[in-house]
């Protein structure tokens, strides 16, 4: 029997999340007052979680390393937020979301808690629509939704490109009113950097106040991690320059199992690398991809003309060019899912089709549709004689209205017109599927400790489909947490206020402090990020977009030296005693060298093709897939849990072993 | 893409922590795409302080796309620099040309207390918030559906423009009196305009305003320069539409 027990409710999928609701424990709201959580993380997982276990009654304390809990990550997401409203009626159901999430995941997702994502789902939208959320709506003033890729319906409601942050600020003011109540105590500009283990429950947290450097001590009686995921490993990623893994890691070396580290989402429409001095990816939303077609020129010449200038991309034919999604995937061409997409653009790229300088570029482009919409609004506004240019000008507006704000941002940052020229993008590491385990009740393995949102593995396998970790961080949030933390608080009543003068808090703290100090005496030569890009770079070359042993191998020897030099060469300026960013980032850095090995290990453990993850060694031979990623479920159908023994290279592998009851395993073919 | 570079001079503000004083410290810089980000720019500035052994220069930023409301930098004395509807992080270097001089100051203002270098003290944006701006609803899991109120779209349209506020501050920091009336008109307008958030409008604009006063904010004349400086392109009129709450607020409250 593995150690992991996933604490899956008894009982047909449909029943399972409301049987568990009426069956597990509840506090006694005089009681809750009595009770300490500490929720670290204010992104939509952490602030949903907060304001909601405050509302409930519970005394929260609530960390972000941010100067306010309003800019946590989440607040850059642009697309939209899936739900099973089927308010289209175009037949959707808890059923279809379910099902489209575990297939779109690979079938490498916990069946029983995709199943309770869908079906409170619905609720999410109702909630923000309460608390104000202004989501886009239609004429008639009902609200609108869109279409994301590996789907048939239309179940994602947006509010244009800035879901997250209308979502983000709604999670925010619910925080508020709690604060303004004293019912969440917020501690802005902190950083966890340890949890408090004490009689083998979490019983609090060690966090540096990063405006004074001092460390300090908090305690509750349960702890909730929400930090976010992981991208930053690899340097250069969509993710926030501030996101990292060390409140999951942190826990991770104190005894909760980390899943699936190597599951990591690349996405396929980036704004290219400019230079070595690039500091962040920009996404351009997966929406573009239903008007957008992508491409590359067929001849290399054609190649090479257009890398140094002489051609203009829309000088060349159609004939001349090479839609590669539509000819490779005819049924869903342009919207295959992200995955798929990202590894077509990388496999013209290698084989020397990239059209820019660095060769790691195709274009996604929206002449077609703009000729398209152009025509259609000549009709409608009874323009039959329409010219060219004002057929152009007519589709050039639709298209502006749909994705005015994106393109904007493009030609801010590229500096060319994306309405005359295609657009340039390439696949960028944009979210980590991966994360600490967690059973049904989202509880780590050290009880009483919590991980919500992208910080946890739960839901989305082995690939995420666009706008569902919107739905899952406040599905995690406002409706499970509430719940499964109450039943495992209701043996609390009578713990009483947990002391911060233990040994254990003494010993977390000293360690804190060893950590600290050990690496403001480093005093060597080289920047935080001199490392960080080092390791970014072997991430990417060795355990990105396409994955063998040789290479994952390679990586762990490179990881291993990069961190050995880390401790021996980082140079960090100024004192810990003060507001201190190098400091900051160097903390961060010596966990991502930790994790870029486990990553690496995981990936060349799971010597299969799933999702995200690609193993070269492992595609379909022969046949009409042939090429394409080739999944194994006789040998590797589990979620693969590591405990942390003192060394990322020797870290333990535990297998939950996955069961498709409701769902035929099958293929997933986008041909 | 073949492409010159910039030598600047960099002028800036630097501060060791809150008591200290501050100056202008002015650095040498070379070798500066137009293709980098202004960040970019001060990284490249970091890194190269880093490695003669000084300390590098302190400014808050995360997402780096124009929507955290993070970076915070006064810019040749405006907001966030010289172009138009960007946040500092979205600026870029061809805005500037060889042999320029740059003056990087924090964003100034007395709710706004310096914390070291170019980072600033917001935490008053957060406080006025506390105060009411949110609507009075509980995760219960039984609110009605999203879909029985039906809300005008362009009531849900202003509301949305309104909500996209970042709460960077650099209506503040452009503002001669230092007012935050944009900002928290922002607020009081996009709750204003749907129906869940009519119920508490009143005391939301009198507790909103009472909370901003308190902080230090100065009060608004009306000289606009706030929305020239928004890099979320924040109407005038939510001013407008929160002085037109408040009045009414005061009048029922009073009687
Ligand atoms: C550019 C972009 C666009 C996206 N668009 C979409 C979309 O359209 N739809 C969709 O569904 N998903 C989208 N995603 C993914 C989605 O935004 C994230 O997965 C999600 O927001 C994560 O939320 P979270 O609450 O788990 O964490 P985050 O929002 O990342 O929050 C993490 C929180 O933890 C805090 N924290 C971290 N470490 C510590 C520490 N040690 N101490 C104290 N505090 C700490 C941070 O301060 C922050 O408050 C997008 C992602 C990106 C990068
Ligand atoms: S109103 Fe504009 S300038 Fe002021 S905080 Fe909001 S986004 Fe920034
Ligand atoms: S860093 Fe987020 S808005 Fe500039």
């Amino acid at each position: 029997m593995s150690v992991l027990d996933a604490k899956i409710p008894e009982g047909p999928i449909k029943e399972k999340w409301t049987n568990h609701k009426n069956n597990i424990n509840v506090v006694n709201p005089a009681n809750k007052r009595l009770i300490d959580v500490i929720v670290v993380g204010t992104g939509l997982a952490g602030g949903s979680a907060a304001a909601s276990l405050a509302e409930m009654g519970y005394a929260v304390k609530a960390f972000c390393f941010q100067d306010s809990p309003r800019r946590a990550h989440s607040i850059a997401a642009q697309g939209g937020i899936n739900a099973a409203k089927n308010y289209q009626n175009d037949g959707d159901s808890v059923y279809r979301l379910f099902y489209d999430t575990v297939k779109g995941g690979d079938y490498r997702g916990r069946e029983a808690n995709v199943y309770r994502l869908a079906e409170v789902s619905a609720n999410i939208i109702d909630q923000c629509v309460a608390q104000g959320v202004p989501f886009a709506r239609e004429y008639g003033g009902l609200l609108d939704n869109r279409s994301f890729g590996g789907v048939l319906v239309s179940r994602t409601f947006y509010a244009k490109g800035q879901t997250g942050q209308q979502l983000l600020l709604g999670a925010y003011s619910a925080m508020n009113r709690q604060i303004g109540k004293g019912k969440i105590k917020m501690y802005n500009r902190h950083e966890m950097l340890d949890v408090v283990v004490v009689g083998g429950k979490a019983r609090g947290i060690i966090a540096r106040n990063l405006i004074t450097g001092s460390i300090e001590r908090h305690s509750a009686h349960a702890v909730v991690i929400a930090s976010g995921g992981y991208g930053n490993v690899f340097f250069l990623s969509t993710n926030a320059m501030g996101s990292n893994v060390t409140a999951a890691w942190k826990i991770h070396k104190k005894g909760a199992f980390f899943a699936n580290p190597c599951y990591t989402q690349i996405h396929p429409t980036c704004i290219p690398r400019s230079g070595d001095y690039q500091s962040k990816l920009t996404l351009m939303s997966e929406s573009l991809r239903n008007d957008g077609r992508i491409w590359v020129p067929k001849n290399k010449e054609d190649v090479e003309a257009i890398r140094n200038g002489s051609k203009k991309p829309v000088e060349l034919s159609e004939e001349e060019r090479d839609y590669y999604l539509e000819r490779r995937y005819p049924a869903f061409g342009n919207l295959v899912p992200r995955d798929v997409a990202s590894r077509a653009a990388k496999e013209r790229c290698d084989a020397g089709y990239g059209v820019n300088q660095t060769g790691e570029a195709v274009f996604l482009d929206f002449a077609s549709a703009i000729q398209r919409y152009g025509k259609e609004a000549a009709t409608v506004n009874h323009e039959p004689d329409a010219s060219k240019e004002r057929i152009i000008e007519l589709g050039a507006e639709v298209i502006k209205n749909k994705y005015g704000n994106l393109f904007q941002m493009y030609e801010k940052i590229v500096d060319q017109n994306p309405y005359k020229t295609p657009m340039m993008i390439y696949p960028a590491v944009h979210y980590t599927m991966g994360g600490i385990w967690v059973d049904y009740n989202l509880m780590t393995t050290i009880p009483g400790c919590y991980a919500a949102g992208e910080a946890n593995f739960s839901d989305h396998g082995a690939n995420r489909l666009g706008a569902s970790a919107l739905m899952q961080g406040l599905a995690d949030g406002y409706f499970v947490l509430p719940y499964t933390m109450g039943d495992y608080l209701a043996d609390e009543i009578r713990t009483g206020p947990i002391p911060t003068d233990s040994p254990e808090f003494d010993q977390a703290e000293k360690d804190v402090r060893g950590i600290i100090d050990t690496l403001m005496n480093v005093k060597g030569t080289k920047s935080v990020d001199h490392f960080h890009k080092e390791l970014g770079m072997v991430m990417w070359n060795n355990a990105g977009m396409a994955r063998n042993e040789t290479d994952l191998k390679a990586a762990i020897a490179k990881i291993r030296k990069i961190r050995e030099e880390f401790w021996k060469d980082v140079r960090i300026p100024g004192e810990a005693t003060e507001l201190n960013s190098e400091l900051e980032k160097a903390i961060r850095v010596a966990d991502f060298l930790e994790l870029g090995e486990l990553f690496a290990k995981d990936a060349l453990e799971r010597n299969e093709s799933c999702g995200g993850h690609f193993r070269e060694e492992s595609v379909e031979i022969g046949g009409e897939q042939e090429g394409e990623a080739k999944r194994d479920d006789v040998n590797f159908k589990y979620v693969s849990a590591w405990e942390w023994t003192g060394d990322p290279g020797e870290a333990k592998l535990h297998k939950e072993e996955l069961e498709f009851k409701d769902i035929e395993l099958k293929t997933r073919s986008y041909k | 893409m073949s492409e010159t570079t910039m030598n600047l001079t960099l002028k800036i503000w630097r501060q060791k922590d809150a008591k200290s004083k501050g100056k202008i410290v002015s650095y040498p810089i070379s070798g500066i795409s137009g293709h980098m980000s202004f960040l970019e720019m001060m990284d490249v500035l970091n890194e190269q302080l880093i490695n003669e052994g000084q300390e590098p220069v302190a400014f808050d930023h995360d997402c780096r796309e124009g929507i955290c409301g993070s970076c915070s930098l006064h810019i040749n004395g405006e907001a966030h620099g010289p172009d138009r509807g960007v946040t500092t992080c979205q600026l870029h270097m061809r805005m500037f040309k060889d042999g320029d001089t740059i003056f990087i100051e924090p964003f100034r203002a007395k709710a706004f207390p310096v914390i070291k270098d170019l980072i600033v003290d917001r935490t008053s944006f957060d406080r006025i918030q506390h105060a009411g701006g949110f609507i009075s609803v509980n995760t219960s899991g039984n609110t009605q559906d999203a879909n029985s109120i039906p809300i005008p779209k362009a009531d849900a349209d202003k509301a949305f423009d309104a909500a996209t506020c970042i709460g960077c501050g650099a209506c503040v920091a452009s503002c001669k009196n230092a007012s935050a009336m944009l900002y928290v008109s922002a607020k009081v307008a996009q709750f204003s305009l749907l129906p869940q958030g009519k119920v508490e409008a009143k005391d939301r604009v009198l507790n909103m305003v009472e909370q901003m006063d308190k902080e230090g904010f100065g009060n608004c004349t009306n000289t606009g320069a706030c929305e020239v400086e928004c890099p979320k392109g924040i109407s005038l009129e939510n001013i407008a539409r929160m002085n037109n709450e408040y009045l009414k607020a005061s009048i029922t409250r009073e009687a």
